[in-house]
């Protein structure tokens, strides 16, 4: 696979503040509602350049994501891949659906996400969340159209520099 | 993975992609499993902590900057108000510093009473708690210190005024540490007024403990004091943990369930204390094995040759919960045997 050298600056630089973003600290009644930001930054790149985007990829992607956040090894690998893996399956529909149209399936996705999770949650023995638990993919959703426009306004900017 | 092919190379794609990711899929069960049965993948979150360190500073520094400016324009007042408050805070500390050498001294006349050789010194270590958010529904900090400053997996963590947690992780600058109310937590407490020990389960909630399996028959109500009971070895025993606050039947009728809140603040920290525990001789003579863990009853592991900053340390909670002492002329009445007084 040949790999032009400026596009995967932004997807690194995307990645990288996602994790920070996930880290950073929020005060303590908000802090359930933090959206899934790799995910979603994930999403956004397997739609728009699949080309750099691989099932491997992203597994690696999680398992660094687990070590930094202390989770489980392999929870938000498994996640990562569990989501790209779909979005690749309706990739062409996804990406020509207008903004609307294309958060209510991101909601979707991360919807299934946080099933996903909870069973993790189930099966290592920690109980039931609280309700807010499920606040996050909403606002995740919320989140999308802005954090989508912004990493296609980071996408184009290193092509317009080298041209 | 371009599906802009032919429809065939298009269905062959699909099903090599199924098949990857059920090898995926494989791959992170089996990791889990490993890490959650096992903890076989230890070794790689050591590895893991040098790149942590950097991220965790990088994520927290919003925080740390917006903290430097509130104190850059602090104003003199709030410092004066503050510098005050330390003061008398200081001043009570002296006060109860004063009855508890007294007691130190008649603690030690009693245990070479009883014939024990060994006390329990505790050693302390400040550390800060970084500004870092893990999982939301995991009750876990980040310290800033590591086994390269000393830090153990297993030394119990406290604040001002009550335990915290323990230390689960302990790479070289960055250490982990479990809170009391983690869901997966469990501390050995006692019941100061009775005595009764029991366990106080974590339950995700910063505020709550639940300490279920309570006789009916044990005399527990609201607003009785915890503390840890040292069984288990892993925490000192005495050290304040919580507070009952409510009992009620469980669903099946057959025993209690309280309630308690923690003693110290799970939800607003800053500075924390590391606890060592080691066993000293208490004099020269033989070395016999004797009870690791003093009697109960007095707030145990207060070392006299410690400097008196440490030594106020892990009594200093149990006052301030029970008995503010005012730093007057208030002398120290309640049950302290005639021997000290009239030495």
């Amino acid at each position: 696979m040949s790999r032009p050298r400026f596009p995967a600056l932004p997807l690194l630089a995307s990645l990288v503040g996602g994790l920070l973003l996930t880290l950073a600290p929020l005060p303590l009644a908000l802090a359930p509602f933090k959206p899934f930001w790799i995910a979603m930054i994930v999403i956004y790149w397997a739609l728009e350049q699949p080309e750099h985007i691989g099932l491997g990829r992203v597994f690696l992607l999680g398992l660094i994501c687990d070590l930094a956040t202390g989770a489980l090894l392999g929870e938000q690998a498994l996640r990562l891949t569990i989501i790209v893996f779909i979005v690749f399956r309706f990739r062409a529909r996804m990406r020509f659906f207008p903004m609307l149209q294309q958060s209510l399936a991101v909601f979707a996705l991360l919807l299934n996400d946080r099933v996903i999770a909870l069973a993790l949650r189930l099966l290592s023995g920690a109980g039931w969340p609280d309700y807010n638990f499920w606040g996050a993919p909403l606002v995740g959703t919320l989140f999308w159209p802005w954090l989508f426009l912004l990493l296609d306004e980071m996408r184009r900017m290193p092509r317009r520099g080298s041209q | 993975m371009n599906y802009m092919g032919n429809p065939a190379a298009r269905a062959a794609d699909a099903a090599r992609g199924t098949l990857r990711l059920v090898m995926y899929l494989v791959a992170a069960l089996i990791l889990m499993t490993a890490d959650h049965r096992g903890g076989y993948l230890d070794a790689l979150r050591e590895r893991a902590a040098t790149f942590r360190g950097p991220l965790y500073w990088l994520a927290a520094s919003p925080v740390r900057v917006a903290r430097d400016v509130t104190t850059a324009v602090n104003d003199q007042r709030a410092v004066i108000a503050e510098n005050h408050d330390l003061r008398e805070a200081l001043l009570r500390a002296r006060a109860q510093l004063a009855r508890q050498s007294t007691m130190d001294d008649e603690n030690i006349r009693l245990r070479a009473l009883l014939g024990s050789r060994y006390r329990l010194a505790l050693e302390a270590q400040m550390a800060a708690i970084i500004d870092v958010d893990l999982d939301p529904f995991r009750q876990r900090v980040v310290l800033d210190a590591g086994s390269a400053q000393g830090v153990r997996v297993g030394q119990a963590l406290m604040d001002a005024r009550g335990l915290l947690g323990q230390v689960i992780e302990a790479p070289p600058e960055r250490a982990v540490a479990l809170l009391i109310t983690d869901a997966s937590h469990t501390t050995p407490v006692e019941v100061v007024r009775t005595g009764l020990r029991t366990l106080a389960f974590g339950t995700g909630d910063g505020e709550k403990l639940r300490l279920p399996y309570i006789p009916f028959s044990a005399d527990v109500k609201a607003g009785d004091e915890l503390v840890t009971s040292g069984l288990g070895r892993r925490f000192p025993a005495g050290l304040p943990v919580a507070r009952i606050v409510t009992v009620e039947a469980d669903d099946s009728g057959t025993f209690a369930v309280a309630t308690a809140r923690p003693a110290a603040d799970l939800l607003r920290y800053g500075e924390v204390l590391l606890l060592r525990e080691e066993r000293v001789a208490m004099d020269a003579a033989t070395t016999d094995p004797q009870a690791p863990m003093g009697p109960p009853a007095l707030p145990a592991g207060v070392d006299a040759n410690l400097p008196p900053a440490l030594r106020a340390v892990p009594s200093a909670p149990n006052a301030d919960i029970a008995e503010p002492i005012v730093p007057s002329s208030d002398a120290p009445s309640p049950p302290r045997p005639t021997s000290a007084g009239t030495r």
